[in-house]
């Protein structure tokens, strides 16, 4: 091939190619990403495996998913020990799965993983009831949530146990119309857009947006800073 | 020491028995081992002989002897610290343990702690390591055993780990080589090469991944070749070989495919930002690019270029020539701009373009090229429109019913797609109120406090609407009516306004209005995701208005122009006569060479028509980006800029930054491509013009929206297969090719320009092909074939085709409900007996449990034997823990036959079985509906064209 690129052998990038829904320069550009997470911890060459592992803290950042209500439960059950920490396999693991040509079939069983809170293989109350607060920033009463919870494991449970099993939540899953489906996990594929601006409306086609993005959050801080106050 | 660990751990039984563990066990201890796990592993894998394993683990075994030696109390340390380095490999270890049942696993665990005992009881002895092979062959025959019985216990083993354990045992059998073998063989192959292609889609961890992927690759190159014997063996070699080059060739076009799709980060980027809706407008207007791409390439490789090259060139007819009264202005700009002068005399426009039947020294048939490519590009359009909506409609099919309310809205409502503070905030809003909204509807189905008042109010809204269209309509006609008073008066004579009013005032009704809707669309207090439909709709229908307005003026103008040119035509008779009356006096000798700029033409209807749809995609280009740059842009920045210094928020109060309006964008881009449908035949110069729009606009409006737009308040989830922006696109098609259709078929090309000119009608260009360039035989057959005695009963038959697909069709759908129904009622009653049954199981569970317990204690009163109790129960710890870890991604690989770990023994299964059988039936059914749609589309679209 003739490139110059030394981070992984034509092996390894033929492997992860066969292993994930990634072309060559998706999973290069993923070594990017991933490299930028800690740059003094993930080295530049991975010829030879070497076994890093970034903090949840530092991927839970990352621009496609500081905005994620599930961002947590997202890192934690695709790291291997369940805390967060992320190697690079388990990190490209993740964005394959949550990208846009991986089959529903698989992202339901992740996005099962992820709505299970407690890890208990089931998807009950308990879970419901994080899920949706998370979902709406806890802004309905106690009521209203003890409702939609009950309401919609009353749908969706099929074996009588008051919870969702993982063939329940499949079978429901599988129902949905397609525009709905086609949202559940699925990320902006790893693309580097940077959120640094600069100063000049030319230079920075972000500028604007940002600015006043910047702004509102100050406002929001101050409010809440003089309000705590108070 | 940990090095010494991994071998250990490695030369276990249980992994050397599979050697995917083994080499996953050799692995995990580091690579600094290569060596030595590469002969491990020849040993193993390929089965050589009992004897030389044998020999290979006791050089192990007395190198981890020589490590034994010390005190007992050492060793039993040493013995836990493998127990965690074993339980660490396991944690991470392949989902093949975790397939397995937990009593298999309790199992084994058992057997490798007596084996353990044994061991240590060896080492007491002093014993040398042949007896503890022995006991290895022993211990590993038990734990094939075990192994076995494991397997009967499974309730489903999945393919996965049975083509483990087959690719395992294969090689022991390999020397004979029997034909039963080979076959088994072949299928062991044919089993890793499915599974390296669907390796993608397993949830494993990557790891597991990774190391499956390179065990099944060095199983195909060591067997791959073995297959077969003597010269099949040849071909065999070949045929891998030619399937890997193969496959690496198309991995490389994949590459090169995605890599050339145009755009796709800015998209990404956009979409990271604003949400899915905004990003599908994008998608659309980059779909509609590749088609104007395609359309372009077809009008300006059969037409304009061998027109340009090969026909007569510039001032050698008076088609081609500028009149003698137009020169001087010629070259304007102001005339170039208004696509006069130099550029209405020129391949860009149909009068251009000569009747030769044949030119150049290919004899390329201009004509009929000219007309074909015309119906090409009215079919390939159709043909791609309903391609898509059929394969959109596959994809969404079925999933209407709405029993899943609640836990749609819980598990799929958050658009992962966002990345933006501002647009999760408002997504976390728009979530909170329709849970808000589907609560209030839950609790009381119907509020009719003041409905009528509601009513009220949408009727006026709607008459509100009604007024506008009409207006709106009236306006364009004026309009028309006085611009056309203005051309009979000479266009020079009047100011710029009044030479552009006509598309001036498009424009602008086409900026103003669809405001005025959405403030009367605020009286109508629908759901947001319904006033956008009645908004979209109502645009539709303004657009539509219009542009038939324009459409009809248009007509009139061209029956105006052919009434002139029957006058023209009068005239040349005697322009005629007086040239040859003046030669013949003046010179007798040939016909006197007239300049052709001095010959008196006729008006050319088909240019005027080209140039005013030129005209019009120009202006409402110009007004688009204008629009853009004042209302988006210069909006943006004075509110940022001035906010410092004005009395009251500008961003947040009146003017505030401008959203992003989907809906108006994609009904803009979709009549502008029916514009360029419509106007195409006439003016091969606008699909080019139309490449040229989409590319600027695809860079401006993506910098646009990045830089001057906030996200919408209302954030939608918009589909990927956006079908409602396609049947909007097909019904604009159709609508503009039906005016095109009929001034070709109907109206008489003018006399003296174009391709057609001197026939009758356009289509005789086929005919006339058909009488020259071919073979007698076939015009025959083709006139039989055009009979209306063969045509009529040919289209009977189409008809009655559609009829009895769309019948069909009904009937399935029929069908599909029922058998919907069916399941639901299945569900029901399956509810109720699994909720009796996990009941019923509960309370056992209950009494084997308090059972249990009783009996324990009475154990723990009786016996003294302390230790062992200890070491049982931790061992039973232990398993229970991994039970626990396990369970999810049991649960998860299983799938609907599910072990329930609550109740072991009642299986989720059971609930299951009615539906597994059933809805295969309504995909099939779905499916065949699916095709009869689209059948039937197809041949709607035969029986238009």
């Amino acid at each position: 091939m003739g490139n110059k690129q030394t981070i992984f052998t034509d092996e390894q990038l033929d492997a992860y190619q066969d292993c994930t829904f990634f072309t060559r320069k998706e999973i290069l550009r993923l070594h990017g990403r991933y490299h930028e997470l800690a740059p003094h911890l993930v080295p530049m060459d991975y010829t030879n495996d070497p076994d890093v592992k970034v903090p949840l803290a530092l991927i839970v950042n990352m621009p496609e998913l500081k905005e994620n209500p599930f961002r947590n439960r997202i890192v934690e059950s695709f790291s291997e020990d369940g805390e967060g920490n992320l190697s690079f396999n388990e990190f490209v693991d993740m964005f394959s799965v949550l990208s846009e040509t991986a089959p529903r079939e698989l992202k339901a069983i992740y996005a099962f993983k992820i709505y299970d809170f407690n890890t208990d293989n089931f998807i009950c109350m308990e879970d419901l009831e994080k899920t949706l607060n998370r979902l709406t920033k806890e802004e309905l009463t106690p009521e209203e949530v003890k409702l939609v919870c009950e309401k919609s494991i009353e749908e969706a449970d099929l074996d009588g146990d008051s919870k969702l099993s993982f063939a329940d939540f499949e079978n429901m899953i599988s129902r949905a119309p397609d525009f709905l489906r086609y949202l559940l996990l699925t990320l902006p594929s790893a693309n580097d857009y940077n959120v640094v601006f600069s100063f000049g409306v030319f230079r920075n086609h972000n500028f604007i947006l940002h600015s006043f993005l910047l702004e509102k959050q100050k406002k929001i801080s101050h409010e809440i800073a003089s309000d705590s106050a108070l | 020491m940990f090095l010494c660990y991994v071998l250990k751990t490695a030369s276990h039984p249980f992994f050397l028995h599979n050697p995917f563990l083994y080499n996953f066990a050799v692995d995990y201890g580091g690579s600094s081992q290569k060596r030595e796990t590469g002969t491990c592993h020849r040993v193993t894998r390929a089965g050589n002989s009992e004897g030389e394993r044998g020999r290979k683990v006791t050089e192990e075994k007395s190198h981890r002897d020589k490590g034994r030696r010390g005190n007992i109390k050492e060793r039993r340390k040493g013995i836990k610290e493998k127990y965690e380095v074993e339980d660490e490999c396991d944690e991470d270890a392949p989902k093949r343990m975790k397939n397995r049942d937990n009593k298999k696993t309790r199992k084994n665990e058992e057997g490798e702690k007596s084996k353990r005992k044994t061991k240590i009881k060896n080492v007491k002895e002093g014993n040398d390591g042949e007896s503890d092979d022995v006991k290895w062959g022993r211990s590993k025959k038990k734990e094939k055993a075990k192994k076995k019985k494991g397997k009967q216990e499974l309730v489903e083993e999945s393919s996965e780990s049975e083509s483990f354990s087959e690719g395992g045992e294969l090689p022991e059998k390999k020397e004979g080589f029997t034909q039963e073998e080979l076959e088994q063989l072949k299928e062991a192959v044919d089993e890793k090469r499915k599974l390296i292609i669907t390796l993608k889609g397993k949830p494993w961890p990557m790891r597991k991944k990774l190391v499956t992927l390179r065990e099944s690759q060095q199983f195909l190159e060591k067997y791959e070749g073995a297959l077969g014997k003597g010269k099949g063996k040849r071909v065999y070699a070949c045929k891998v070989i030619v399937m890997k080059k193969w496959m690496k060739f198309q991995r490389d076009l994949e590459n090169f495919k995605t890599a050339c799709i145009p755009w796709e980060m800015k998209i990404k980027d956009i979409e990271s930002h604003f949400g899915s809706s905004v990003a599908s407008y994008f998608i659309f207007l980059r779909w509609m690019y590749g088609i104007n791409l395609i359309l372009f390439g077809l009008t300006f490789g059969l037409v304009m270029m061998p027109e340009a090259l090969m026909g007569k060139p510039y001032g050698s007819m008076p088609r081609k020539t500028v009149p003698r009264g137009e020169e001087g202005g010629a070259m304007d700009f102001a005339v170039l701009w208004d696509f006069g002068g130099y550029a209405q005399y020129s391949v860009l426009f149909y009068g251009y373009y000569n009747n030769q039947r044949a030119i150049g020294w290919l004899k390329f048939r201009m004509p009929l090229s000219y007309f074909l490519v015309g119906v090409g590009t009215v079919a390939y359009s159709y043909m791609v429109v309903i391609r898509t909506m059929a394969r959109n409609a596959n994809r969404d099919g079925g999933g209407d019913d709405t029993s899943f309310n609640f836990s749609w809205k819980m598990f799929t409502s958050w658009d992962y797609l966002i990345g933006n503070p501002e647009t999760a905030d408002n997504k976390f809003a728009s979530i909170t109120t329709n849970f808000k909204e589907s609560i209030v509807e839950e609790q009381e189905s119907q509020k009719d406090d003041n409905i009528h008042l509601t009513r009220f109010l949408r009727v006026l809204a709607n008459f509100l609407v009604l007024c506008c269209l009409a207006g709106s309509g009236y306006l364009i006609y004026f309009v028309v009516r006085r611009s056309q008073k203005f051309a009979l008066d000479g266009l020079e004579n009047h100011s710029w306004w009044e030479r552009n009013e006509v598309n001036m005032v498009m424009s602008l009704l086409g900026m103003f209005c669809p405001m005025m809707f959405d403030v009367i669309s605020s009286l109508e207090n629908y759901h947001p995701r319904i006033a956008l439909q009645w908004q979209l709709g109502r645009i539709f229908a303004l657009f539509l208005g219009n542009l038939y307005t324009f459409i009809i003026a248009l007509m009139d103008e061209i029956n105006r122009k052919r009434s002139e040119e029957d006058a023209v035509k009068l005239n040349m008779t005697a322009w005629e006569a007086g040239l040859y009356n003046g030669t013949s006096v003046g010179n007798a000798s040939g016909p006197v060479p007239v300049h052709p700029a001095d010959v008196p033409r006729g008006p050319c209807w088909e240019t005027m028509v080209g140039q005013e749809f030129v005209r019009l995609i120009i202006s409402d280009t110009m007004t688009t980006y204008i629009t853009l740059l004042i209302g988006d842009f210069l909006r943006a920045l004075f509110v940022r800029f001035f906010n410092y210094c004005w009395c009251w928020d500008l961003e947040y109060g009146f003017p505030s930054y401008s959203e992003f309006d989907v809906s108006g964008n994609v009904l803009g881009l979709i009549f502008n491509q029916g514009m360029i449908w419509m106007g195409a035949f006439y003016a091969p110069c606008l699909p080019a013009l139309n490449v040229l729009r989409l590319h600027v606009s695809m860079y401006l409006q993506c910098w646009a929206v990045m830089c001057c737009n906030v996200p919408q308040e209302r954030v939608f989830k918009a589909s990927g297969s956006n079908n409602f922006y396609m049947a909007m696109l097909l019904v604009i098609l159709f609508l503009s090719t039906l005016p095109a259709i009929y001034t070709i078929v109907t109206i008489p090309p003018s006399f003296d320009c174009g391709p057609f000119s001197g026939k009758n009608r356009m289509f005789d260009v086929i005919q006339e092909t058909l009488e020259t360039d071919f073979p007698a035989w076939f015009g025959k057959v083709f006139s039989y074939a055009s009979n209306p005695g063969l045509v009529l009963p040919f289209i009977l038959v189409m008809i009655l085709a559609i009829y009895y697909l769309q019948s069909t069709s009904k009937t399935y759908k029929v069908a599909n409900l029922d058998l919907k129904k069916k399941l639901q009622t299945q569900n029901e009653e399956n509810k109720k007996k699994n909720k009796k049954a996990a009941l019923k199981a509960a309370a056992e569970l209950e009494e084997a449990k308090n059972a249990a317990t009783c009996r324990q204690e009475t154990e723990c009163g009786e016996s003294g034997q302390d230790r062992d109790i200890t070491t049982s129960r931790q061992d039973r710890d232990i398993t229970t823990s991994r039970q626990d870890r396990d369970a999810p991604s049991q649960q998860l690989s299983r799938g609907k036959a599910s072990v329930n770990p609550l109740f072991p023994g009642l299986y989720t299964e059971m609930h299951l079985t009615g539906k597994q059988i059933r809805i295969p039936h309504i995909k099939r059914r779905a499916q065949q509906f699916l095709v009869v749609v689209k059948q039937m589309h197809i041949l709607c679209a035969f029986a238009l064209l």
